[in-house]
């Protein structure tokens, strides 16, 4: 017994100081928790920088803001990546980033700029759209839904399922996209097109993951339900990762005006670092080609960069809304608690 | 006796209470400290107190509605668990039948697993495309799913029985396996039989054990988030909950989520007060335990040991086959390739891990936890056998009761700056695990410790027996049982937690079950079937550790 705990205190020992390597010269970058890039690509911008690149992960968006708001005094680290449209309104207020023009924003259209103080710099954009089982659609012979109002419409019944927007990004995002498209005013609100969906069966589930994989009826699953909350990218990702891969797309998105909402994620130097050349490298590095061509297969998004190619994956198999849906960040804070709040009054209590 | 050994025992029992006092001190380092942080920023954001939070949550009967449902559905839980595992302990304390220690350990096994994996494991089994729907249907040419349980009151209260089946099993059958015979036996003589003998003699002697897992249970399944959301859906929302909703999305949430979480700590600690004056005045009668088991004789004693072990397997392994058939399934054609892929990389990721290394931090994270929480289990369980440090109990229980949102944001103010600049560094994580494994150590040992005669250790002691001889030889192995079903479930809550790894900031440290979250939230089949795959080696890991761990006591202490 005594040999016992003696080993076991050894392991503890050694188990603690196996983590004390301090590195010098790191670059900490503060992001949520699917961040990935190619291996090939940190090395690159690390043998560019002369820095590590250190990634520290935070559970979510929303959590990653908050959080640094908090630790505002005593940043977490030198660089936020991933504040999208619908938190950045607080992350400005909290005046968490240190202003830097990067000269290559000179490449990228003005309409991801929407920060005109440059604080925070445009990386990514992704289109949250419904998705379809196009096995269950060929065989009904049933027509996509071409708008949002057709899916109250019977024979869409008991087909679509969505998120909490409480609890789910995509979930809130199609929630700012019915009230973009009806209004909180006027002969039919957005929360007048929720009572018609459930009227039409709709099932509110808690998050992506649930509906994607439990109730959505796509091949590899148990669910039944052909329609889906999800993003313009999933049906791509969705042939990448099958194996063997499938001779035809099993899934698709709808992208037709009005029906996708578009999200654009932001990255910026966080106040008080002691790093600034090497946040305002990786900032640059973030909008080179290297990075924004990696950024497809790694997290599924788009490259606000226009010259940076799609992999043929993308090119063959994902769609891009022309006319996507968006409202502007101020009124997304502005008005997040109190859409959220009626929208769950209405709809689940 | 002369003044210097009354000096040095004077000298010793300081040194003692110091060692006692660590556990205090800990929770006032990594639980206190974070949490008085927070609540200091949600409730005085400029300095001054602002208690408008409460005045919301008075105001707003959504969240009266929410406490009550909070609380039943708990109640109602805890309730049926005991119920189901009490006649469960009976069959495993007094009977031997084969394979009952891997019975026993496969039984802790739900317990370590991710609410989205059992979700997606119950579905597989109970969902309306799930095995047993499809059977149905096809058996009997039915056209709709018979079996519509998604969604409903009745699947939260299963998973939640699911979850929490081994706490009342382990418990209450270790410390009984430490309770003498010679009550019941003279009940019997004197004519005590069925019903009355469940009545009047065992359940008063296990009280001590049911209500130590009747607690646990209790604020398990009352602070319960993953398992209400995803399988109850969104009509039934916990506390916990409301909680997240408004320390993330809303913009003034803070004070409204910090005075939810003091209601949810409130309402534990009544519970705790009412558990400890329930608990008061009891002491066991300890005795050897080898002579309890035996094999069953009667057809009657054959049946009913046959039907409890055909209730557990039903009950516990059939979501857990099912998940296990999922994952060497793709459009019902057997396959591994979800496990091949999981050491693969195609993609050059950072993001990826190979699962050996998953596997290593999940490991070590769950040896470090397990470690310190049975020395500061054990060392709060002598604090609070003392009849005077009793008050103190139901503080060694708020961590479970607190929401793990809250603490992690505590953990980022507060654990900021040197000597605590712990916030990014890999330690924080075996820290919180222990904070939500020490409970599970204090309720095991704690019953068995209080147990013990005062007479025992006095005899060794006259006997010329040194401190370290009396707890060695006497006390270890009284409450060596308890130990291991701490020691087990501080294991498995490392191996399988989740909340609170998900709400501090994480260094390249993924440990399993952070990897199967993040391979569930890709799209892909394969992301989805690597997941499944990854949780079935979670299971596996922790189900061999189990055997390893009872290995491990009958090594060290002997069975006795």
């Amino acid at each position: 017994m005594k040999q016992l705990l003696f080993w076991m205190s050894a392991i503890v020992v050694l188990l603690s100081f196996s983590h004390l390597s301090a590195q010098e010269n790191t670059l900490t970058l503060v992001t949520y928790d699917s961040f990935a890039i190619s291996e090939d690509v940190q090395t690159a911008f690390e043998e560019q920088a002369g820095v590590t690149l250190e990634i520290i992960r935070l559970a979510d968006a929303g959590i990653m803001v908050n959080q640094s708001i908090l630790s505002r005094e005593n940043p977490l680290g030198d660089v936020l990546y991933g504040v999208d449209n619908t938190f950045l309104s607080r992350a400005l207020d909290a005046d968490l980033f240190v202003p830097y023009e990067s000269p290559a924003l000179e490449n990228i259209p003005d309409a991801f700029k929407l920060d005109t103080e440059f604080r925070v710099t445009p990386v990514t954009y992704g289109d949250v759209c419904l998705n379809y089982d196009v096995a269950y659609f060929k065989e009904n012979a049933l027509p996509l839904p071409q708008s949002l109002m057709e899916l109250t419409a019977p024979e869409y019944r008991e087909l679509l399922v969505v998120e909490n927007p409480a609890t789910s990004s995509p979930g809130l995002a199609f929630l700012l996209a019915t009230i973009a498209v009806f209004g909180e005013t006027g002969a039919y609100t957005y929360l007048d097109f929720w009572n018609d969906l459930l009227q039409n069966d709709v099932l509110i589930v808690d998050g992506w993951t649930e509906a994607y994989y439990t109730y959505f009826s796509a091949p590899g699953r148990d669910g039944d339900r052909p329609l889906v909350v999800s993003y313009a990218s999933s049906p791509p990702v969705e042939i990448y990762f099958s194996d063997p891969a499938p001779e035809t797309a099993p899934t698709g998105a709808i992208v037709a005006d009005d029906m996708c909402f578009r999200q654009v994620e932001f990255a910026g130097i966080l106040q008080g670092t002691d790093n600034l050349e090497a946040a305002q490298q990786f900032i640059d590095f973030t909008l080179g080609l290297q990075f924004q061509e990696d950024l497809p297969l790694q997290m599924y998004v788009f490259p606000v960069n226009p010259d940076a190619e799609l992999p043929e994956l993308f090119t063959e198999y994902a769609s891009v809304p022309e006319k996507p849906v968006t409202l502007s960040y101020d009124e997304i804070d502005a008005n997040r608690e109190r859409w959220i709040e009626a929208w769950t009054d209405e709809v689940l209590r | 006796m002369d003044r210097r050994s009354s000096a040095l025992r004077r000298l010793r029992r300081r040194g003692g209470y110091g060692l006692l006092l660590m556990p205090l001190l800990f929770l006032a380092i990594f639980y206190f400290y974070p949490l008085a942080s927070i609540l200091g920023v949600s409730f005085a954001p400029q300095g001054q107190l602002d208690l408008s939070g409460f005045r919301r949550i008075i105001t707003t009967p959504y969240y009266a509605k929410t406490l009550w449902f909070t609380t039943w559905q708990a109640a109602l839980s805890t309730i049926l668990t005991l119920g189901l595992a009490l006649p469960g302990a009976y069959v495993v304390t007094r009977y031997r039948f084969s394979g009952k220690s891997i019975l026993m350990a496969m039984a802790t096994l739900p317990f370590v697993l991710p609410t989205v994996v059992v979700a997606a494991a119950f579905s597989a089994l109970i969902g309306n495309n799930g095995l047993l729907n499809n059977a149905l249907e096809s058996l009997f040419s039915l056209d709709r799913p018979p079996i519509q349980l998604e969604q409903t009151l009745a699947l939260i209260l299963i998973v939640h029985v699911f979850y929490n089946y081994a706490i009342a099993l382990r418990i209450i059958s270790s410390y009984w396996a430490n309770q003498s015979l010679r009550m019941e036996e003279s009940a019997r003589v004197l004519g005590c039989r069925g019903w009355r003998l469940w009545w009047e003699i065992r359940l008063p002697v296990l009280r001590p054990a049911i209500l130590a897992a009747g607690v646990l249970i209790f604020i398990f399944t009352f602070t319960s988030f993953g398992v209400i959301l995803i399988l109850g859906g969104v009509r039934y929302a916990t506390l916990e909950v409301e909680i997240y909703k408004q320390t993330v999305y809303y913009f003034d949430g803070l004070p409204v989520a910090a005075a939810l979480s003091l209601v949810q700590i409130g309402i534990m600690s009544a519970m705790m007060l009412l558990y400890t004056r329930l608990q008061q005045g009891n002491s066991g009668d300890l005795r050897s335990a080898t002579q309890i088991a035996r094999n069953p004789e009667t057809r009657g004693e054959k049946l009913l040991v046959m039907s409890h072990v055909g209730l557990m397997v039903i009950l516990l392994f059939a979501p857990l086959l099912a998940l296990v058939a999922r994952s060497f399934t793709l459009d019902g054609n057997l396959t591994t390739q979800f496990y091949t892929r999981l050491s693969q990389n195609p993609r050059g990721s950072v993001l990826f891990v190979p699962p050996t290394e998953a596997i290593w931090n999940s490991v070590k994270f769950a040896l470090l936890t397990t470690v310190l929480a049975v020395t500061l289990g054990l060392a709060a369980a002598y604090l609070l056998v003392q009849r005077r440090f009793r008050w103190l109990d139901p503080l060694f229980m708020l961590p479970l009761a607190t929401s793990a949102v809250t603490l992690g944001f505590g953990f980022i103010i507060a654990l900021d700056e040197p000597p605590l600049n712990l916030r990014t560094s890999p330690i924080l994580i075996p820290l919180a695990h222990t904070l939500v494994a020490l409970p599970f150590v204090v309720r095991s040992v704690l019953p068995a410790l209080k147990s013990i005669p005062a007479s025992i250790p006095e005899a060794g002691r006259v006997l010329g027996a040194s401190p370290w001889q009396l707890w060695r030889l006497i006390e270890l192995p009284l409450v060596s049982r308890g130990i291991v079903v701490g020691a087990t479930f501080a294991f498995t809550v490392s191996m399988g937690e989740f909340g609170a790894s998900l709400f501090i900031a994480r260094p390249d440290t993924p440990t399993m079950p952070i990897v199967i979250y993040t391979l569930i939230r890709q799209p892909g089949v394969a992301n989805y079937g690597q997941a499944l795959a990854m949780s079935v080696l979670l299971m596996g890991i922790c189900g061999l550790s189990f055997l390893l761990i009872e290995r491990l006591r009958t090594a060290g202490v002997g069975e006795f």
